[in-house]
């Protein structure tokens, strides 16, 4: 009968590997956990809600239909995109939400667990599943708009919309990324959560979510190199069956997002005992 | 025939403490720079030796323990002591700064029994959510079901919104997952304190099932329930240890020792008697060193007054004693007109007695009451004026340990 060990000491003398192994392990381990955790926060959500799920899409579709409207109604005078415009717009908002989304779950999971977080022991990486959950449960909502909106507008069903899900994923797996570095100093101090909701509103201008990359000029280069183009203008070439223009610059967006996940998951794990110590709860 | 051979089975350690400290700070906005700056050292990972930084202070100090199965170590301690401290750091939930903690097996922890409990969701769910976080797969959750619903005995209520459950019944299931879990270490704070006594009493007899098997770590100011449980024991001061060992008795006494305080008050006062003089007296009329007497020892006490106002008749002399929660417990008989009282001019002497004192362990303080007149008005009236120890092994919740003889009817 062999029982688990635990040490518990200041040094932290594991290797990074060692480190990597154990979390990937946990999260695979405490599927069964995070899915309670999902279902529990879902349905938290929407019980006492008589709108309930519609909730999940409102913004992308709110700030989608501002800018038809600017556009329709010549108040804004935009390039032309190739695709008809509501479409444009809407896959754009949609996928935007998503990133952002994503870039803040680490850190707004963890949050809310904190009162467990001090008081019992259970793998962390639960949580950040938990969040995944979350993320691909309203994603699901939002696609079926999304598919929807195609079929309304007469772009019509293109092969590459099956393979929408993996840009979808792509953008998941590129704001884990970037909300696993922000979690623990954004847990200590609030001013990080406020910075990042201000900083996501500007970065959309200068991302082709409502609008295409000019020809040329100082916003063209901008665009051009802001690393959440790809994604979106991926996602987007995929439903409505373009060839993706952006598709290398995708693929090295993902491949330099995987190590940086591992790092990023190493970093969590080592960092939630020192951050449990000083939350308040 | 051979004969009856010991258990020689080593039982295994289970939780080794060698050498532990903790630092906390005292100020927020210093707490969360000392955050920042420790996650940076944590993902380098230094080993330099840590030393107070300014405005922090050391929560413990240089812990050390061993725990092996069946062996339950209390752990008490003034509020502040560090006892929920040394606890968090046994769970895995925050680091030690000094010191390492080694820990096998499963570990449960009964510190707050409606950890994870979402109010909206109803008590089924929140049964599965509570055992998930606890570690269980959900093929586990289906079997014990039954039987946690039966412990908790909330069958009627299990599928109703936990936020309309009352506190005892929260309690009851979240103690009712716990418990089923059949942990190899089980850590337990001060969660008994919360609940009727049906279910202090449920809780107790599922520690006694699970003690031979799990090594437990108790933390409680109810010193009955310590003395009952524990066969080790730690007593906290400030982050140090006071006190260590097997003796849970002399523990408990430190620890009742650190709360006495010689603050008497004057309830009612005509001028006409002054208090000079009462001291606790041993067996030679010496007086005391230390006011504290072994249980079946004589306690005997000298009065000293000083009269002001001249009194038409003696007056009577009434003498309470009190324990440590303020119940009155016992009172002497009163002085009548043939009692041995030493009456001059100026003042009034007396030495009081009760042979052999049943009283059980603890700290105890005499009330007095002087009355006077057809009627007996009082004339003086002063709480707290002395108080005593009454040492022995056991704690017990009783005010008396009555010697007793057994013997076998003809």
């Amino acid at each position: 009968m062999s029982l688990e060990t635990r040490v518990y000491q200041k040094e932290r003398t594991i290797k990074f590997a060692t480190l990597l192994k154990a979390s990937l392990g946990d999260m695979y381990h405490s599927r069964f956990l995070a899915r309670q955790l999902a279902e529990r926060d879902i349905k938290a959500q929407y019980r006492q809600s008589y709108l309930g799920v519609i909730w999940a899409f409102v913004t992308p579709l709110a700030t989608a239909a501002v800018w038809i409207f600017l556009s329709s109604s010549g108040t804004v005078s935009l390039s032309d995109t190739g695709v008809p415009y509501p479409v444009y717009v809407f896959s754009g908002t949609l996928i935007w939400s998503i990133i952002v989304a994503s870039i803040n779950s680490p850190m707004q999971s963890t949050q809310a667990a904190k009162g467990i977080l001090t008081k019992i022991n259970f793998p962390k990486e639960a949580l950040l599943l938990s969040g995944i959950y979350k993320l691909l449960f309203d994603s699901s909502i939002k696609i079926v708009l999304l598919v929807l909106f195609v079929f309304m507008y007469g772009v019509g069903f293109h092969w590459s919309l099956l393979l929408f899900p993996i840009a979808m994923l792509g953008a998941i797996l590129f704001g884990t990324t970037l909300g696993l570095f922000i979690t623990p100093m954004g847990l200590l101090y609030k001013d990080i959560s406020k910075i990042i909701a201000f900083g996501m509103q500007f970065l959309m201008y200068v991302t082709p979510v409502v609008y295409a990359i000019p020809k040329t000029g100082i916003m063209k280069t901008l665009m051009s190199w802001n690393p959440i183009t790809p994604i979106v203008l991926t996602a987007r070439d995929l439903v409505v069956g373009f060839t993706p223009e952006y598709l290398n610059y995708f693929c090295v967006v993902m491949a330099v997002c995987i190590p940086l996940l591992f790092l990023g998951l190493i970093i969590y794990r080592i960092s939630i005992p020192i951050i449990v110590e000083r939350l308040s709860a | 025939m051979s004969e009856n051979k010991p258990n020689t089975i080593e039982k295994e350690v289970l939780v080794k403490v060698e050498g532990l400290s903790k630092k906390f700070c005292k100020d927020l906005k210093t707490s969360l720079w000392y955050g920042v700056k420790d996650l940076l050292s944590g993902v380098r990972g230094s080993s330099e030796e840590r030393e107070l930084r300014p405005k922090e202070f050391w929560a413990i100090k240089d812990i050390n323990f061993e725990l092996k199965r069946g062996e339950c170590l209390g752990l008490i301690g003034h509020n502040g002591a560090g006892k929920s401290t040394l606890l968090k750091i046994l769970n895995g939930l925050i680091n030690p700064d000094a010191g390492k903690v080694t820990i096998k097996g499963r570990v449960g922890a009964l510190i707050e029994l409606g950890a994870g409990f979402n109010p909206i969701l109803s008590g089924r769910e929140n049964i599965y959510n509570n055992g998930a976080i606890l570690g269980f797969s959900r093929k586990d959750i289906d079997a014990k079901l039954d039987k946690i619903i039966a412990f908790a005995e909330l069958e009627e209520f299990i599928d109703m919104p936990v936020q309309h459950y009352s506190s005892g019944m929260k309690v009851r299931l979240g103690f009712a997952v716990a418990a089923q879990m059949e942990p190899d270490v089980l850590i337990v704070d001060e969660v008994l304190a919360v609940g009727d006594l049906g279910f202090v009493l449920k809780c107790f007899k599922t520690i006694d099932t699970i003690l031979p098997n799990t090594a437990i770590i108790f933390v409680s100011h109810n010193m009955p329930m310590v003395s009952r449980i524990c066969n080790q024991i730690i007593l906290m001061e400030h982050g140090c240890t006071q006190f260590q060992g097997q003796d849970v008795g002399k523990a408990i006494d430190l620890y009742y020792t650190r709360f006495s305080n010689n603050e008497n008050s004057v309830v009612y006062d005509d001028g006409v008697l002054v208090l000079e003089e009462i001291n606790i007296l041993d067996s030679n009329l010496k007086k005391k060193k230390e006011p504290t007497l072994k249980w079946k020892e004589d306690l005997q006490f000298y009065f000293r007054f000083k009269i002001i106002e001249k009194l038409k008749q003696p007056p009577t002399f009434k003498i309470i004693i009190f324990d440590i929660e303020q119940r009155p417990v016992a009172v002497f008989e009163e002085n009548t007109e043939t009692s041995n009282i030493l009456y001059t001019d100026s003042s009034i002497e007396f030495i009081i007695t009760h042979r052999q004192v049943q009283l059980t362990k603890g700290i105890y303080s005499i009330n007095l009451l002087v009355a006077n007149g057809p009627i007996a008005s009082p004339i003086l009236r002063l709480n707290d004026v002395i108080k005593f120890q009454v040492f022995h092994e056991k704690d017990i919740w009783s005010p008396f340990l009555l010697s007793s003889e057994f013997s076998i009817p003809k």
